[in-house]
């Protein structure tokens, strides 16, 4: 059966493994009421339960795709119903699941890089006496995941959207008896809400629009819907992406989000749910084809963000926070490419899911030279690792020589196509994300030479050791992935641009120059970036305490002033406001109904006065009440 | 002729009342095992009778009508549509959860309980009988009558300052039924002048009252309803009233008595002055997302955690009554689910807050802190029901909410946007309190909180499910409800407004 058409292509039913795609979801929702709610004897397998799940739904996934595999390209959006959520007045809205080219890629990598670092944690939270609770949320976390790239309907989508912000926010407070990741979690959930804010008002402005929030209804009738109130709906969905994704200006939570245990860094804060952004604003193509202006914000917030991030991970020494503004800036990227249109939206998803192996590996990485350090993070009492921890050394390696994009690491294919583009159609954008470029090499390489690199400047109780292996497959794994994903998208079967054609739209925009000139001058900037950092950071021993550094350098430590411009601007003067309510509400508001404070107070304390007991004051308020009565009803009847 | 439903849901909690207040003295336990029975029978009951109703399907059901002073057409008339019936199936479901929680609230300030489970039974009388009245002198009466039951429950049991509380309760909603008196005698005046004097609601709708009169009569309930829901700038005497309240009664009073405002609001004053109402809908928009947003920050701003959760109230009361004015089918519906989601959400907030205070011995959030640690369970139910009433997708709020603010902003662009910053402030409040109370270092006043026990959990447990089940299945109930609203919908006959775009043919499945 044919209902419509998303994108290029129609949207179809189909039967045998498609029935059962609502099992991707059902699977880790299981895990994690099992895990959750089930009796802490769990415990001891908690290993073997935390794992299955998103394993389960791994082999879904597959599944689907191969299944997808098997029908022609423009057959192979398919709609899964499942129950119908409500219906008022004209508005309806059902649960159902949009199996198509861009939400099977967004589920292999949920369930297949979300299995990894699942395996992983079982090495990782060994020792942690809430393991079992920490697999039920990271299960939680990758149903609604799942859920927020399947549903076919906005507010199904926002269920998810803010199923995964829970997740985190329960995730980054794990270890919630240390204050800093309490205030930390509830940062992340408080930002999302200022973005959820405009998710809310794009939804909301959608039914005004459309009378309906179905992917089947907005996105044939968009054409139809005026400019401007699709501006407003791109913008709207772009403040919930930022939130999501950690793009300026609503990036501040991010960083702190690093309280988190390392595993939920690698899934939630890296590889998946801060790309939630990027796929809203792919997903809701139909919206920005007709709103130019929207899709300039996107690019201008994109760039930005690939830029701030970048300049904010030179600066840190905390290993985590580093990759935490790479990741800012990867995302920026992303964001950049989508704004692009047709032409950028393949590139963005491409370059999304590069990220998400090699960054998942980096982090994973770092997790595993911490595991080895007694959760030592600070790069200065690092140095010298690459000899104690071989295989961390190795895949790291791997997902550094990828993420700066040397040929032939994913990084390479993914972050070139995004210049490229970028160049193609807007030479500012372009310029912007090649200087990110060579930042990029610049604080990668700093990362790499600072821990695996110099002279040992561990801490005087430091030993440390390689992973067990339990944490090591799931690197080598992804240190693979980081060499060869690249290519594979892009090259196999026809590679991940077509795959994603009927989705996406295609429009290719031609560079002035020779495409392979462009390549060695993204790679030449590249490597100005490796050779700066190695001057700095390889040639001379570094200092355990940061230097005082430039007033560049102190910025970027304070994430260039991100949360002091929000302590400035919403902080202090909503605590003021709600200081002063709370004084007029006690003193004024009461006084202005009933005479005036006092006059509640003097009258109950006359009352206090006369009465003996309760009986008595009730009886005299009654009567009170009565003459009352009396007066009204002689004033109506008087005519 | 069919079972008296409506008669015997309000007989048999008032007969349990009486049951409980002759239980003998020093057989306490027993009272309060006999009226937790009834309590448990009611709700098997409202059970019953609402699955028979969703089951019939027809929009009014359950329809019995006695003449009680003939010559002045006043009548025992009771009936049920979509909005009360799912009322009266929250003050059924919550009255034994209530009861539960207050176990030992009366023994806690060295109280005979007796009397305290006797007065809430009574109460619950009063309110189904509120929700299902048909007559407006039979639902005024019941509106006035129940202050009496809930000032004894403040006055008696409540904390240091209770008596000031009670009296300034009292006050404020002796004041709003007064005037709201006056309206009801001014609408029979209206009755007899156009044909027969009556109280009958169906036949006081049918009346044509001149606009300038309506304004007035509309105001007067308004009034009457507008402190009891609490609407900015009428909500004062609620925080100080939630906040000497035993815990479980201050739920009792914000979850479920104070639904009796808002319904007044959508099954009387809106059907009763159409005119009016579409006249005073955009000044009452105004204060309700004054409501909103003033309850929200002064949530924020709380040191005391039942003066919070009584803010936190004010500011839903405020998109309850924002989606009623909205006078749209989304707007209206998700108002009335609102009123069973709110009730579920802050007996939960209330209830759990009151555990706390049993362990600590005060409301004060600066007493708290680290409390996760020794006692998880309560740290997870907290942070659940605060999620629940932050408007978490997934949890039952949160439907309500979002149909009350689709329905406002289709219709009030600017009103729907500010309404909408509620939802950011919302995260503040809630996640603040959990932070303040639960995480960070243990500490020595939280050392030895001991977790959830038994008792306790079942009390949450149902909570729970219901706004679990209600966040991922809300159409049966969304459906009756949404069957309710439409007669009051034609009444005021506005029309939801028509998307810009139509969908295109054939797309929709």
């Amino acid at each position: 059966m044919t209902l419509g058409e998303i994108g290029e292509q129609t949207v179809s039913t189909a039967g045998g493994v498609f029935s059962a795609a609502w099992l991707l979801i059902v699977f880790p929702l299981i895990g994690a009421a099992a895990l959750l709610l089930g009796s802490r004897r769990l415990d001891r397998a908690y290993g073997v339960l935390g794992c299955m799940a998103p394993l389960a739904s791994f082999v879904v996934a597959a599944a689907l795709f191969v299944a997808m595999l098997g029908r022609e390209p423009e057959q192979r959006a398919i709609s899964v119903p499942l129950y119908d959520l409500f219906a008022v007045g004209d508005y309806q809205v059902g649960v159902g699941l949009l199996v198509d080219q861009l939400s099977i890629a967004f589920s292999l990598l949920i369930t297949g890089v979300g299995s990894l670092i699942h395996v992983y944690s079982i090495g990782y939270m060994a020792h942690d006496e809430n393991r079992q609770r920490f697999f039920g949320y990271l299960n939680l976390f990758v149903a609604a995941m799942l859920l927020l790239v399947l549903a076919d309907d906005y507010l199904v989508l926002y269920v998810g959207w803010e199923g995964v912000g829970l997740a985190s926010y329960l995730l980054i407070g794990f270890w919630q008896h240390k204050d800093s990741a309490a205030v930390a979690a509830k940062k992340a959930f408080v930002v999302n809400r200022v973005g959820d804010f405009g998710m809310s008002l794009a939804v909301m402005s959608m039914v005004v629009v459309f009378g309906t929030t179905a992917f089947a209804g907005v996105f044939p009738a968009a054409a139809d819907a005026s400019e401007g109130w699709l501006i407003a709906i791109g913008l709207l969905l772009l403040l919930g992406a930022c939130g999501k994704s950690a793009q300026f200006p609503l990036q501040s939570w991010l960083l702190d989000a690093m309280e988190g245990p390392t595993p939920v860094s690698a899934l939630i804060h890296a590889a998946t749910m801060v790309t939630a952004g990027v796929y809203l604003v792919v997903r809701s193509a139909a919206i920005y084809a007709g709103a130019e202006p929207a899709q300039t914000a996107v690019v201008v917030v994109g760039t930005i963000t690939a830029l701030m991030g970048a300049i904010i991970g030179c600066a840190k020494d905390d290993i985590k926070k580093a990759l935490a503004g790479s990741t800012m800036s990867q995302i920026g990227y992303m964001m950049l490419a989508a704004g692009l249109g047709p032409a950028g939206y393949a590139f963005a998803i491409f370059h999304l899911l590069t990220h998400g192996f090699f960054k998942a590996e980096l982090f994973l990485g770092a997790g595993s030279v911490m595991h080895g350090m007694n959760d030592e993070v600070d790069m200065r009492r690092y140095g010298g690792l690459r000899t104690v921890m071989r295989t961390t050394y190795v895949t790291f390696a791997a997902g550094y020589l990828a993420i700066i994009g040397i040929p032939p690491f994913a990084g390479f294919f993914s972050k070139d196509s995004i210049i490229e583009a970028a160049f193609a159609n807007n030479f500012v954008a372009g310029l912007g994300a090649l200087v990110g470029a060579g930042i990029t090499g610049f604080y990668m390489t700093r990362v790499m030479l600072m821990t695996f690199f110099g002279e040992r400047r561990w801490a005087p109780d430091a030993h440390p050791h390689e992973s067990p292996s339990v944490m090591t497959v799931p690197l080598w794994i992804l240190a693979g992935l980081s060499l060869v994903g690249g290519a594979a998208l892009l090259y196999v079967g026809g590679g991940i641009v077509q795959w994603l054609e009927p989705v996406t739209g295609e429009e290719h925009v031609e560079l002035g120059i020779p495409v392979w000139a462009m390549t060695l001058v993204i790679l030449a900037v590249v490597l100005v970036g490796v050779a700066v950092a190695w001057q700095i950071f390889g040639r001379q021993p570094l200092p355990v305490t940061a230097p005082a550094g430039s007033p560049v350098t102190v910025a970027a430590r304070r994430d260039l002033y991100g949360d002091a411009v929000n302590e400035a601007v919403f902080m202090r003067p909503g605590q003021y406001l709600t200081r002063s309510l709370v004084y007029v509400d006690n003193r004024g508001v009461d006084g202005a109904v009933v005479g005036t404070a006092s006059a509640v107070g003097q009258f109950s304390s006359r009352l206090r006065r006369w009465q003996t007991g309760f009986v008595r004051s009730y009886a005299l308020s009654m009567l009170a009440g009565a003459a009352v009565v009396v007066i009204a009803m002689l004033l109506v009847r008087l005519p | 002729m069919t079972f008296p439903w409506l008669t015997t849901l309000i007989v048999v909690p008032a007969l349990g009342a009486v049951l409980t207040a002759l239980v003998p003295r020093g057989l306490e336990v027993t009272a309060k095992k006999l009226a937790l029975f009834i309590a448990l029978v009611t709700a098997v009951l409202t059970v019953i009778a609402t699955v028979a109703f969703v089951r019939n399907g027809e929009p009014v059901q359950f329809v019995e009508q006695y003449a009680w002073v003939e010559s002045f057409g006043v009548y025992w008339a009771l009936g049920a549509d979509g909005i009360s019936i799912s009322l009266i199936a929250l003050t059924g479901v919550i009255t034994p959860i209530v009861l539960t929680a207050m176990w030992r609230e009366a023994e806690a300030e060295r109280r005979n309980p007796k009397p305290f489970f006797a007065l809430v039974l009574l109460l619950e009388s009063m309110l189904i009988g509120a929700f299902a009245a048909k007559d407006v002198l039979l639902f005024y009466i019941l509106f006035e009558a129940m202050l009496v039951p809930m000032y004894f429950l403040i006055g008696l049991y409540g904390g240091p300052q209770r008596r000031y509380a009670a009296v300034k309760f009292l006050l404020y909603n002796l004041l709003g039924g007064l005037i709201m008196l006056a309206a009801v005698i001014g609408l029979y005046v209206q009755a007899a002048t156009q044909g027969r004097g009556t109280f009958l609601l169906a036949d006081l709708v049918a009346l044509d009252i001149p606009q300038s009169t309506q304004w007035w009569l509309f105001l007067g309930f308004m009034f009457a309803f507008a402190i009891k829901a609490p609407l900015w700038p009428f909500h004062t005497w609620l925080p100080d009233a939630a906040a000497e309240a035993t815990p479980a009664n201050a739920a009792y009073l914000s979850g479920v008595m104070d639904k009796v405002g808002t319904f007044g609001m959508i099954a009387l004053a809106l059907p009763l002055f159409p005119a009016a109402a579409r006249d005073f809908a955009p000044a009452i928009v105004v204060l309700a997302v004054i409501s909103i947003l003033y309850g929200a920050l002064l949530a924020i701003g709380q040191t005391d955690m039942k003066r919070l959760i009584a803010y936190t109230s004010i500011s839903h009361f405020g998109l309850i009554v924002l989606g009623i004015f909205a006078l749209n089918s989304q707007g209206a519906a998700g108002a009335t689910l609102y009123m069973v989601n709110h009730g579920l959400a802050t007996v939960a907030l209330f209830v759990i807050i009151g555990f706390m205070i049993v362990r600590r011995g005060s409301r004060f959030v600066a007493d708290y802190g680290g409390a996760a640690q020794p006692a998880p369970v309560l740290a997870g139910s907290l942070l659940f029901a605060g999620l629940a009433a932050l408007g978490l997708p997934g949890l039952a709020p949160f439907v309500s909410e979002f149909l009350v603010l689709v329905g406002t902003y289709s219709r009030y662009r600017l009103a729907g946007v500010l309404a909408t910053v509620g939802i950011i402030l919302a995260a503040l409040y809630i996640l603040l309190l959990y932070q303040r109370t639960m995480t960070g270092p243990a500490r020595e006043s939280t050392a030895g909180f001991p977790d959830l026990r038994r008792r306790e959990r079942l009390i949450v447990a149902p909570l729970v499910a219901l706004l679990l089940a209600l966040g991922f299945f809300p159409k049966p109930l969304l459906d009756v409800i949404g069957e309710g609203v439409q007669p009051v919908l034609a009444e005021v006959d506005v029309g939801d407004p028509e998307p810009l775009v139509p969908a295109a043919e054939g797309t929709v499945p």
